[in-house]
């Protein structure tokens, strides 16, 4: 079937038309996080509450039955996670927040029918305590600029024709009937675009090199193996707007000349790989894909190949070998793979984000792009907030925002290990995950972008930025990401097999209480050793979660050596429980919830920890109504 | 006769995917969605049957971190141990969980299979921290305690279907 721009616009009437016909649509967030948080209950309940109220039902939009009702969709990912599930009601654009099935009912008749709020289920603004209306109140979303994650959270991801209704697959058209291949690589180049994820090479120029190596065959490969652990942007992206990592992957084709892609996705994020595999299903049926797209001469076929859990495939040449069927292990560069990838082919790896950026920037327009972001990082980057804020999700800001603006204005400033308000909290943001450093309090005013991350020692990565308080031991952090890479080295280079290997147990010597004064030293010699001996960016970068900490926390780390004490208590080894027989009153709660059985005593008498079988969990210090069990801090 | 099978369907598997040694991780993929595990002998027969070695097959049912060759548990529970549920705090739930299921000191799985305990690098719930996935259920904002009452619900389920079967 051939489509033309022509046959897009009547998509897009057609869905138009069938939906001013519903008074009424109700979206309800059916990303990861509202799902675990039980939204597609909601979902149903909402259909059944509807319909046993005499209203009609809509739950697929039909162009040929014209029918009044409650038109009751899903969507993707909304962002803000924690106070999910999420439902929306249009026309009247409201937000209510933190839906039980039991809720639905209340919502049918107090908003569907009265046409009033249910001021106990909208979101309270923790600042001024009024309750907020819709995502233009809450603060979380004031302050962001949604660009790409516009449509998420909007749309049906599972609906073709409703992307289309919002303008999606014209960039694609175009790039195909009206565009030259070298064309659309210049304008990529023009406007800046640069990789979303971690490098921030330009597109453009990438998709130059591949155009001009010749080959009677070419690739294009979509990278969605988000494998840095705290980050979930693409796969929000994935989720929530998988039509537009599909059209990107058009006009990259279009742009190199290949005729066949992958979708690589990791195999953890079952509901994105099922959402893009419908994507690509319903993109050949409407003649998107396929042979002759969009009625050109031009043909593209695009497959999903699932990860199988390794982080190491997140790396170009290791993806590659992946695909293949092999080990997922890197090879030198160059050759790169824009000259020699797949199958000894020319082929270009993009990021999910960066490729969903691509149809809104031949869409908008240069201009309009480049006024978001800092000249050198136009645009925006979407992050994932985690770690110790108030509020945590999936967030969209101009490059060149600040981390002030993020942590205290977006993410609502900093909690407590239990989600308590700590308003002088603030200790680090450990930035772009295992592969990037920590950033500090005095770098909250720095704008984020690719260049001025460099400069201090980070990089902005995927995204991932974990916040974390001041109770957080920073030799720990590091440990965290070395024990990670370290797992996940491939084991093709000695220095970053061997190298990450002993860094580890450097680490856990320190944590221990058996490391020196040499072990600092010996640990940041090999740290460079293993940045400058290993091939590709997982060994490069792998000691940067540990040269950071040292270069901001170095006295965390001393005293952790010299004093065996950690200044936060959280390194079970350098500590100790007791408890005081002087405050306790023998209630028995800690000996009961002492999960080993390391508490001792009877009803009434003062209780002791048996040091031996104590694993130092801390649960006791929790539960003590007395504060009779000290310790924590050696 | 149940070998015979067991091999029928990883014919079946093999020629979906055209017999292509590239196809071989969705191949692997298929198979130990159908066995829960990769059996040794059936990874020598994918060898033969897509004409690479077998050291090939295993060199990737060995390299990538989904693919087991040990028989798991009914139940695998997979504790989120990304940076967001690390801080706060997927290791005590972890400690936890292997107090309950009593799993002896290097053993991931309980005796009777039922449960089979690991943790994953980042489910990408991290709005949700700490979380862990049971099979395809993913939980979020975890304490000690709900994992406790979770198990325990399981349990519940697995000694009423018993009675039920008992039963009829």
């Amino acid at each position: 079937m051939n489509l033309t721009l022509m046959g897009l616009n009547k998509i897009k009437e057609d869905y138009l038309a069938a939906q001013t016909v519903l008074a009424r649509r109700i979206i309800v967030c059916a990303g990861t996080g509202c799902i675990v948080n039980g939204s597609m209950k909601v979902y149903e309940e909402f259909v059944r509450c509807i319909k046993d109220s005499g209203l009609n039902a809509v739950v697929e939009l039909k162009k040929e039955k014209e029918e009044d009702g409650v038109f009751v969709s899903k969507s993707g990912c909304q962002g803000f996670c924690q106070i999910g599930p999420l439902v929306t009601i249009l026309p009247e654009n409201i937000l209510y927040t933190k839906v039980r099935p039991d809720d639905v009912q209340d919502i049918v008749e107090t908003t569907l029918i009265r046409g009033e709020l249910l001021n106990r289920i909208l979101y309270v603004d923790p600042d001024t305590k009024k309750p907020c209306k819709n995502q233009s109140e809450i603060p979380f979303y004031r302050k962001q600029q949604r660009f790409v994650l516009a449509n998420c959270g909007v749309i049906d991801p599972e609906d073709l024709r409703e992307y289309v209704a919002h303008g999606g697959y014209v960039s694609a058209a175009k790039a195909c009937l009206e565009m030259t291949p070298l064309e659309v690589c210049k304008r990529i180049g023009d406007a800046g675009v640069r990789g979303r994820g971690g490098g921030g090479f330009p597109t453009g120029k990438k998709w130059e090199m591949a155009l001009q190596t010749e080959s009677d065959k070419k690739y294009v490969i979509c990278n969605g193996d988000e494998g840095d652990p705290g980050a979930f942007m693409d796969m929000g992206v994935m989720e929530g707007n998988p039509h537009s990592v599909v059209e990107g992957l058009i006009i990259a084709a279009r742009a190199i000349g290949a005729d066949e892609g992958y979708v690589y996705v990791r195999a953890e994020y079952p509901l994105a790989v099922k959402r893009i595999r419908k994507a690509i299903q319903d993109a050949y049926k409407a003649g998107m894909l396929g042979r002759q797209i969009f009625g050109s001469s031009y043909n593209f076929d695009l497959h999903v190949m699932e990860g199988a859990g390794a982080f190491v495939c997140g790396e170009e040449t290791a993806m590659i070998a992946s695909i293949e069927g092999r080990r997922g292990m890197p090879s030198p560069k160059p050759p790169f793979p824009s000259q020699r990838g797949l199958w000894g082919k020319p082929t270009v790896i993009n990021n999910v984000e960066t490729l969903s950026n691509i149809p809104l920037v031949l869409a908008a327009g240069l201009d309009q792009y480049r006024s978001l972001g800092t000249h050198k990082s136009p645009g925006t980057k979407t992050f994932a907030v985690t770690g110790h804020v108030a509020n945590t999700g999936l967030i969209e800001m101009p490059f060149g925002s600040t981390l002030r603006e993020i942590v205290f204005h977006v993410a609502g400033g900093m909690t407590s290990d239990d989600g308590k308000p700590m308003n002088d909290g603030f200790k680090a943001v450990q930035i772009g995950g295992p592969s990037g450093g920590c950033l500090t309090r005095d770098h909250l005013d720095l704008p984020l972008d690719f260049d001025s991350l460099k400069q201090v020692g980070a990089m902005i990565g995927s995204g991932g930025l974990v916040v974390m308080n001041k109770n957080t031991c920073m030799v720990s952090v590091a440990r965290f990401f070395m024990r990670f890479t370290q797992e996940e080295s491939c084991g093709k280079c000695v220095l970053c097999r061997e190298g990450t290997k002993q860094m580890l147990s450097l680490l856990d010597d320190i944590i221990e209480g058996r490391a020196t004064e040499e072990t600092l030293t010996i640990l940041e010699d090999l740290a460079i050793a293993v940045q400058k001996g290993s091939l590709c960016g997982l060994g490069k970068t792998a000691p940067n979660p540990v040269l950071s900490t040292l270069r901001y926390f170095r006295d965390e780390y001393e005293a952790h050596v010299k004093h065996k004490y950690c200044p936060t208590g959280k390194c079970k080894k350098l500590t100790k429980f007791w408890i005081d027989e002087n405050l306790c009153r023998g209630c028995t709660l800690c000996v009961t919830k002492c999960a080993i059985g390391a508490i001792m005593g009877e009803k009434g008498q003062p209780h002791k920890i048996n040091q031996m079988l104590c694993r130092k969990c801390g649960t006791c210090i929790e539960v003590c109504k007395f504060q009779a069990i000290k310790g924590g801090k050696s | 006769m149940e070998t015979l099978r067991k091999f029928e369907k990883v014919c079946e598997i093999v020629d979906q995917n055209d017999r292509s040694a590239a196809r071989l991780i969705p191949i692997l993929q298929a198979v130990q969605s159908e066995y829960r595990y990769l059996p040794e002998e059936i990874l020598t027969y994918i060898a033969t049957s897509l004409g690479i070695s077998p050291a090939s097959v295993f060199g990737v049912a060995t390299f990538y971190s989904l693919f087991t060759m040990k028989p798991k548990g009914k139940y695998i529970i997979r504790i989120c141990d990304g940076t967001a549920c690390h801080v706060k705090g997927s290791m005590n739930l972890y400690e936890a969980l292997r107090n309950k299921l009593t799993l002896k000191e290097g053993a991931d799985s309980t005796p009777d299979m039922l449960f089979t305990l690991e943790t994953v690098n980042c489910l990408g719930a991290c709005g949700l921290a700490p979380a862990m996935v049971i099979n395809d259920e993913v939980f979020g904002q975890l304490t000690p305690e709900r994992v406790d009452s979770i198990i325990d619900d399981i349990l519940d389920k697995e000694e009423k279907n018993e009675f039920d079967t008992h039963g009829a």
